[in-house]
């Protein structure tokens, strides 16, 4: 086919957040401190209708719960407005393209996050408008919006992020909350452990990123030896849906799970994470210890995202709330 | 090129002479030209000559045909070293620089299968970005993956 020229590609927007690299260390920062200020208000303790006349557009191509309900909470209580897409029943259905899907919703709403199986389709939906794209899950490749979310997690839990011990465990190829946290915790000098089995590793090109940003990057296939000495274990699903085959999908399954008894000699501080859904990675018995904060971390979704909403939509959250 | 290597193969009236190709390369250059088949300009080849800047280099002669720009940036892909003279009336009339810019628009077609771009529909242009240039490697502006740059021939647009 031909392909059309260049000038039909929109101009980057400000507020687009499509990989961690969009924002800076202090851009994070100052998201994490006003994501801080937003906490009434996401419990619903303050109303204040920051974005009272905006609308947001959830665009998502592949399922969500946590995400979406979370974006709608955030921007409900900042007092915008939500439509909501799923693929199923709508013109994508019918052989829509993505562009030209992205070009109704530019005339729709003010903001958009999309989700959608395909990687690199929210840098493409950045490209196709003009409205300020947040990237909520692209295929395998980042989820910027949860590394904010679980940034914030890990900060309100230990104050400082550097010479942290983390270990992200599991599905590190097809995980794309990985991809997008680890960058950001090697931008802030954590010492990342890296836990897979050979058929799940990080993938090679990210590694060489982490290392490249100064990050201690340990890689092994070992859980247990590791919760000792570690500040934030951070657990994932391995993903049957990314799987070509399901006997690959279950010689790994469930090679990785967390139990209260595996918890005995782990530090008093430590921290569990999980970008849920979970399946078998952590056992019921692990949520009454202290150490369970994915719950916590799925509620941090909407302060987080509050913030971030603010900040595409060029509101000042510092100038506005003391 | 020295006289010598000058004689391995007949001086053209007129057309392209491409130099420093790195050394077994010049099959792929035809192939990122375009210039493997449905042309009829004479082409001489010369594989695998001494050379003291690359070891060994390849060296291309197209007759009647000046490359212009846009292949001048794909030859880059796989010889950022080359050196390019369009030759008039047994002349070099002009030399002309092979440079990898920093984007490549609609040249190369990212290889990862699950890229939004591989929908032959979408229509906005292929984006990749050039990371590295010694060695070249070029990543997707849309899904990030790093090119094979040994199949890279096989994704020109």
């Amino acid at each position: 086919m031909e392909y059309p020229p260049l000038d039909q590609i929109r101009e980057s927007v400000m507020g687009d957040v499509i990989t961690m690299d969009d924002l800076t260390n202090e851009e994070i920062i100052k998201l994490l401190d006003n994501a801080r200020k937003m906490l009434p208000v996401a419990k619903g303790d303050i109303h204040l209708p920051l974005l009272q006349g905006k609308v947001l557009a959830n665009m998502f191509f592949e399922n969500s719960t946590r995400t979406r309900m979370s974006f709608e909470t955030a921007m409900k209580r900042l007092g915008g407005e939500v439509l909501n897409f799923t693929s199923a029943g709508s013109s994508v259905s019918k052989g829509e393209t993505l562009f030209d899907t992205m070009q109704m919703i530019d005339g729709y709403a003010d903001v958009a996050v999309i989700r959608h199986p395909r990687q690199g389709a929210a840098q493409y939906s950045a490209d196709a408008v003009s409205i300020p794209i947040l990237n909520a899950g692209d295929g395998a490749g980042n989820h910027p919006t949860q590394t904010l979310l679980d940034l914030f997690t890990i900060r309100e839990a230990h104050a400082e992020f550097k010479d942290l011990n983390v270990v992200l465990v599991g599905d590190l190829r097809y995980g794309r909350t990985a991809h997008s946290l680890s960058n950001a915790l090697a931008r802030f000098g954590v010492n990342l452990t890296l836990v897979a089995p050979e058929s799940l590793k990080m993938p090679n090109e990210i590694v060489s990123d982490l290392k490249s940003l100064g990050g201690i990057v340990t890689e092994t296939d070992q859980l247990y030896e590791q919760i000792k000495d570690s500040d934030v274990i951070y657990m994932t699903r391995i993903q049957k849906e990314r799987f070509p085959d399901e006997d690959e999908y279950s010689k790994v399954s469930e090679i990785y799970t967390l139990t209260e008894s595996d918890l005995i000699g782990s530090k008093e501080n430590m921290i569990i994470m999980h970008p849920l859904p979970r399946v078998n990675e952590i056992h019921p018995s692990v949520d009454s210890t202290k150490h369970a904060m994915y719950f916590e971390q799925a509620f941090n979704g909407i302060p987080t995202r509050m913030a971030l909403l603010c900040k595409s939509l060029g509101i000042d959250i510092s100038r506005e709330v003391l | 090129m020295s006289d010598a290597e000058m004689r391995r193969v007949t001086a053209i009236c007129n057309g392209t002479v491409i130099d420093h190709i790195p050394g077994g390369q010049a099959l792929q250059v035809l192939r990122m030209l375009r210039l493997e088949s449905g042309i009829s300009n004479p082409i001489s080849l010369v594989m695998n000559v001494p050379s003291d800047k690359l070891g060994r280099k390849d060296v291309l002669k197209i007759e009647d045909r000046e490359l212009v720009q846009e292949e001048l940036d794909r030859l880059a892909i796989i010889a950022s070293e080359a050196s390019v003279a369009i030759i008039r009336n047994y002349g070099v009339a002009e030399k002309r620089q092979v440079g990898l810019s920093d984007e490549l628009v609609n040249i190369i077609k990212c290889s990862f299968s699950n890229c939004i771009t591989q929908n032959q529909r979408e229509p906005l242009p292929q984006r990749l970005r050039v990371v590295s240039r010694s060695p070249v490697e070029i990543r997707c502006s849309y899904c990030g993956k790093i090119q094979d740059m040994a199949e890279i021939h096989e994704r020109i647009i």
